[in-house]
């Protein structure tokens, strides 16, 4: 069943386009790793499927309805949930209160604040710390939970790893993982390839916009990533048309 | 202005940085690098997200001093000047978000590059301006106001006001991103162009297969320091390219 289905999408930031006509499907339960060098697209497409930033031409449903232009707000009611790059927490808020601002998405369910504090033990401790006394590795697992008190359908994680030591990536994805056997469907963008390819079951590849690999995770072999990641095939093209 | 002749260091080395250090707190982000290009050699500098590169080349224009380690310019010290004091020495670059002058047309931007970094008097300024302009595809829109140009010609006029210094090396940081393919062949055209002038390049680029097309050498940077230097296709089959860019390798 498909949860998400993007269509010739087409993503600017002023002059500059981000996403060049990608398409694409998930059906529920699936989990998909999305990679690509710096500058490929990935966070723009994550914010144009939560609704963070509204796309040029294309199209984007969500359970079979057309959400292309439906606000942020009003899609986090409908079940999609953005675990932003760099965690955008309330600094001075606490950790139980971020938690409970995902609420206003009224989308109650099995994720509560205690099914939280037990998904990511190493927040139990700071309930009541303030968000921006927190490591970061607490941060982000804030961040995570803050997502999961919508009770998703859909989540959206954008380098959750990014600026944690490999210990607290570590514990983050022994979370995630229990999270991940859950049934939701999940997108996430990660620099670390090995380490998505142990949790994904598809990958796709972004290269200055497109999506030019998109196969199980079974099935990629390095030499495929490494030629998607780098554009090989382009510079062999110039070199023969040269 | 305090310029401290020293032995040429790197075996003729144009543009040198020399066991590069550079920390922001207790952050090291270059860990005692060494970095060469020769005159007219255009070496292309690869790495993943925090690597170092842009900090790197903004050591080498003079936007940062390194906290410990030199930069030569033909065999000279330069680590104490100012990057308007090296853009008249013969060391240009181009922004990632270009930065025209708005209000001036793309003439009068190169027009100002020439003047000032290039130094050159009003007729010779003049000449230069159009020599880059036209050098960059750009005499059609010569007198558009700059604050209307699309993305590809906004790149392409800060390659033109670069050139327009007269530099003897040119730094490029992220001049590929962001353009169709057509696009991106027309500027790829541009630089090559400018390495028959014989302006030695040193282009930081995420846009591999664009660099590929001009660098002869490349470098790859990984949390500050050095993994690979060499032939530009073996520096990408390296295993220790690859694991930079995609984590500790798999299966």
């Amino acid at each position: 069943m498909t949860v998400v289905s993007v269509e010739n999408l087409d993503v600017r930031h002023g002059l500059l386009q981000a996403v060049r006509g990608v398409s694409f499907d998930l059906n529920k339960g699936e989990i998909v790793a999305l990679v690509g060098a710096n500058g490929a697209g990935k966070t723009t497409l994550l914010r144009a499927i939560a609704g963070a930033h509204l796309p040029a031409a294309g199209r984007i449903s969500f359970g079979g309805a057309d959400i292309t232009r439906v606000p942020a707000h009003e899609r986090s009611r409908q079940g999609i949930a953005l675990v932003p790059e760099g965690r955008r927490l309330f600094a001075r808020m606490t950790v139980e209160e971020n938690l409970w601002l995902a609420r206003a998405a009224g989308r109650p369910g099995a994720w509560t604040v205690d099914a939280i504090l037990a998904a990511f033990p190493n927040l139990a401790p700071r309930r009541k710390a303030l968000a921006g006394s927190l490591s970061g590795g607490e941060q982000q697992a804030t961040a995570i939970g803050r997502a999961l008190m919508t009770n998703p359908d859909l989540l959206l994680l954008d380098e959750v790893s990014l600026g944690l030591s490999p210990i607290a990536v570590e514990r983050l994805y022994a979370s995630l993982q229990s999270l991940m056997t859950s049934g939701a469907t999940i997108l996430l963008v990660e620099q670390d390839l090995q380490r998505v390819l142990h949790v994904a079951g598809r990958v796709m590849c972004m290269l200055e916009g497109r999506i030019v690999l998109d196969a199980p995770a079974a099935d990629v072999t390095r030499e495929q990533v490494t030629e998607a990641y780098f554009g090989l095939h382009k510079a062999r093209q110039a070199e023969a048309s040269a | 202005m305090t310029v401290t002749p020293r032995a040429a260091t790197g075996g003729g080395a144009l543009l040198a940085a020399n066991a590069i250090h550079k920390r922001f707190n207790a952050l090291v982000v270059l860990d005692h690098v060494d970095f060469s290009v020769r005159a007219e050699e255009a070496v292309g500098i690869v790495g993943p997200n925090g690597a170092g590169k842009t900090t790197l080349l903004s050591v080498l224009i003079g936007a940062h001093p390194p906290t410990a380690g030199t930069v030569t310019f033909r065999g000279v010290d330069v680590t104490g000047l100012p990057a308007s004091e090296r853009c008249r020495l013969g060391i240009a670059r181009t922004h990632q978000i270009p930065k025209p002058f708005g209000g001036m047309t793309v003439f009068e931007n190169t027009f100002v590059a020439a003047a000032n970094g290039g130094q050159f008097r009003r007729d010779e300024a003049y000449d230069r301006s159009i020599d880059s302009v036209s050098l960059c595809g750009m005499m059609p829109v010569a007198n558009r106001r700059a604050e209307t140009l699309g993305l590809l010609d906004r790149k392409r006029l800060e390659l033109a006001r670069a050139l327009a210094t007269n530099p003897a090396v040119l730094l490029l940081d992220e001049i590929g991103g962001g353009l169709t393919d057509a696009e991106a062949s027309e500027l790829v055209e541009s630089i090559k162009e400018l390495r028959r002038r014989g302006i030695a390049i040193v282009w930081i680029e995420h846009v591999v297969h664009l660099l590929l097309q001009v660098a002869e050498r490349l470098v790859c940077l990984d949390a500050g320091r050095i993994i690979a230097d060499g032939e530009p296709k073996a520096v990408m089959a390296d295993r220790a390219v690859i694991d930079a860019y995609l984590g500790g390798s798999f299966a």
